[in-house]
């Protein structure tokens, strides 16, 4: 991994054109126009089943939209490790032989034939990217031995060896204790900030993330808001989201999120 | 000491032909089943690498019906059983489907085997095997399947690992998580067309599942893994031909016995190195 001279921040890395995305006969996502800049930090929020991970999922091709497109910036690269993706569920085996270090490693090339003959470029390019999320410590572990945040760690770790432009997490911290959560989203603020890599974070928690995030994309009844935190989260942005009204209560420097019928409340230090 | 030595190794152990072309096919099933049984074992497919050999069983009782190949026989219904639970199988209902191929084929084979005149040893080769009874042209048979398997797996190796172990990020970076799977199924199939004539459509499964699970815990790294799992294959058929040799009971069943006990070590293994494993 070497140093990154970083782009112009404006420069849009990825567009998403009037997205619509039916699933089962259910619309999903409609209408989303969201523009990602290069290295900027992205909180991807709203109420469970609101698409969110439809969203990433869209962006990595893996669910094809029904109208719109996804348009990647001109000449920028798309393919082998160009979207970097953490998964929302990865619980390896506590006996799988495979250690911290051959997770990461797959970063690099797990996706050509053949097998590799290691050597020790390929070693120190691992041992670098392990450094960089602070995973050094256990790169000879098990990853089924390993805790929540330190598989995190290493899910970025793998997907940063392969120097992507874009990098997608599904609920990273769901699952995380407080300062695990904490730790990760500092790790992720770095990784946009001081590579240039523009993140994507989906989260139905927006307490640990509002402090850290350039932009918030709200997701709710299929529809996107796209904004810093202080231009979505206010109500006659959300209410136009659910489709009826709803309230946003400052109190104590905290925000409260609250709907007329369905009750849906987020608590966030403002 | 010569003596033991005497009584472990007689006569004609290494030397008799029927014992070399046992020798010879039992060593390269060892492989190849280790080989497949890795991944097998990585993915949690046992299931499904229990359920191919036994289906294919229904193909080697078709072809001593119509006066085939049985090599031929297993290779169809292996590979039929094995696509079928490919396709068939949505991520939810891996288990029903592959339950269902496996008892449709079972029931071929007992029609196969109703319509036929096979006598019972037939039959019981197939179950069991017949490590000592294998032929010349068997052998050859054997030998190439082996190779075909051990070339393949040589160039599915990377991202197959990768799809095994984190399936939702091999995907994001273009491997397949279906192709693989149909892939991988196809290497059961290869596999299980070697080795049921050797050691038997019932215990084939201990050859494909005890060494690669048994080196799961030994091993590290999947390459450690992988390498441990072909010795540990080796050596339970190499000692399991010797005992059965020397006592006159079945090859198949010391196949089972001493494939068992690696596993068995290999779990004591893993509570000796960390002894919170089997508590969380």
């Amino acid at each position: 991994m070497k140093g990154l001279e970083l782009p112009r921040a404006d420069q849009t890395i990825l567009d998403l054109e009037g997205v619509r995305v039916e699933l089962g006969g259910k619309v999903v996502l409609r209408d989303i126009d969201v523009a990602l800049r290069r290295g900027e930090l992205v909180g991807v929020i709203g109420p469970n089943g609101a698409g969110k991970s439809t969203l990433l999922k869209v962006i990595l091709g893996f669910i094809r939209p029904s109208a719109g497109a996804v348009r990647f910036a001109q000449g920028q690269r798309a393919g082998r490790g160009a979207i970097g993706y953490v998964p929302q569920s990865f619980s390896p085996d506590p006996d799988l032989p495979l250690r911290a270090r051959d997770l990461v490693a797959l970063g690099i090339d797990g996706d050509r034939w053949g097998f590799s003959l290691g050597g020790a470029r390929r070693r120190a390019a691992v041992d670098e990217a392990l450094a960089w999320v602070d995973a050094l410590s256990y790169a000879e572990q098990p990853v089924g031995r390993l805790s929540g945040g330190e598989l995190q760690r290493l899910l970025v770790a793998q997907a940063l060896i392969a120097e992507p432009d874009t990098l997608l997490l599904d609920e990273p911290l769901a699952n995380l204790d407080l300062r695990s959560q904490d730790e990760i989203v500092g790790l992720v603020g770095r990784v946009a900030h001081e590579r240039g890599v523009t993140v994507m974070l989906v989260t139905h928690d927006m307490n640990p993330i509002l402090g850290v995030m350039d932009r918030l994309l709200y997701l709710a009844g299929g529809r996107a808001a796209l904004g810093t935190p202080d231009e979505v989260v206010r109500a006659e942005v959300l209410g136009a989201l659910y489709g009826h009204h709803v309230d946003v209560l400052r109190v104590h420097g905290r925000i409260l999120v609250v709907g007329a019928a369905e009750v849906e409340s987020l608590t966030c230090e403002a | 000491m010569m003596h033991v030595l005497g009584l472990l190794f007689p006569p004609g152990l290494l030397t008799a032909p029927f014992m070399q072309n046992a020798w010879i096919s039992g060593s390269a099933v060892a492989i190849l089943s280790a080989l497949v049984g890795f991944f097998a074992v990585l993915r949690g497919a046992t299931f499904v690498a229990h359920a191919v050999p036994r289906a294919s069983f229904a193909g080697a009782a078709g072809a001593a019906l119509v006066g085939g190949d049985t090599l031929l026989g297993l290779g169809i219904f292996s590979a039929i059983s094995a696509l079928g639970i490919a396709f068939l199988t949505s991520r939810r209902d891996r288990g029903q489907i592959t339950a269902l191929v496996l008892a449709a084929a079972l029931g071929l084979g007992a029609l196969f085997l109703a319509l036929g005149d096979a006598y019972a040893p037939q039959v019981y080769a197939l179950l069991f095997g017949q490590i000592v009874g294998i032929s010349r042209a068997d052998v050859l048979g054997i030998l190439g399947l082996t190779g075909l398997t051990a070339a393949a797996v040589a160039v599915l190796y990377r991202p197959l690992l990768f799809v095994s172990v984190a399936p939702d990020v091999a995907e994001a970076r273009g491997v397949s998580r279906h192709r693989f799977n149909v892939l991988f199924l196809l290497l059961v199939a290869l596999s299980a067309t070697a080795a049921v004539p050797v050691v038997g459509a019932l215990l084939s499964f201990s050859l494909m599942v005890g060494p690669a699970a048994a080196a799961s815990y030994f091993g590290r790294s999947p390459a450690s893994a992988l390498w441990l799992s072909v010795a540990i294959g080796l050596v339970s058929v190499w000692l399991a031909l010797v005992l059965a040799y020397d006592t006159g009971m079945p090859v198949g069943f010391f196949v089972a016995v001493v494939t068992a006990a690696f596993y068995g070590l290999g779990r004591l293994w893993a509570l000796t190195a960390d002894p919170l494993a089997d508590a969380a």
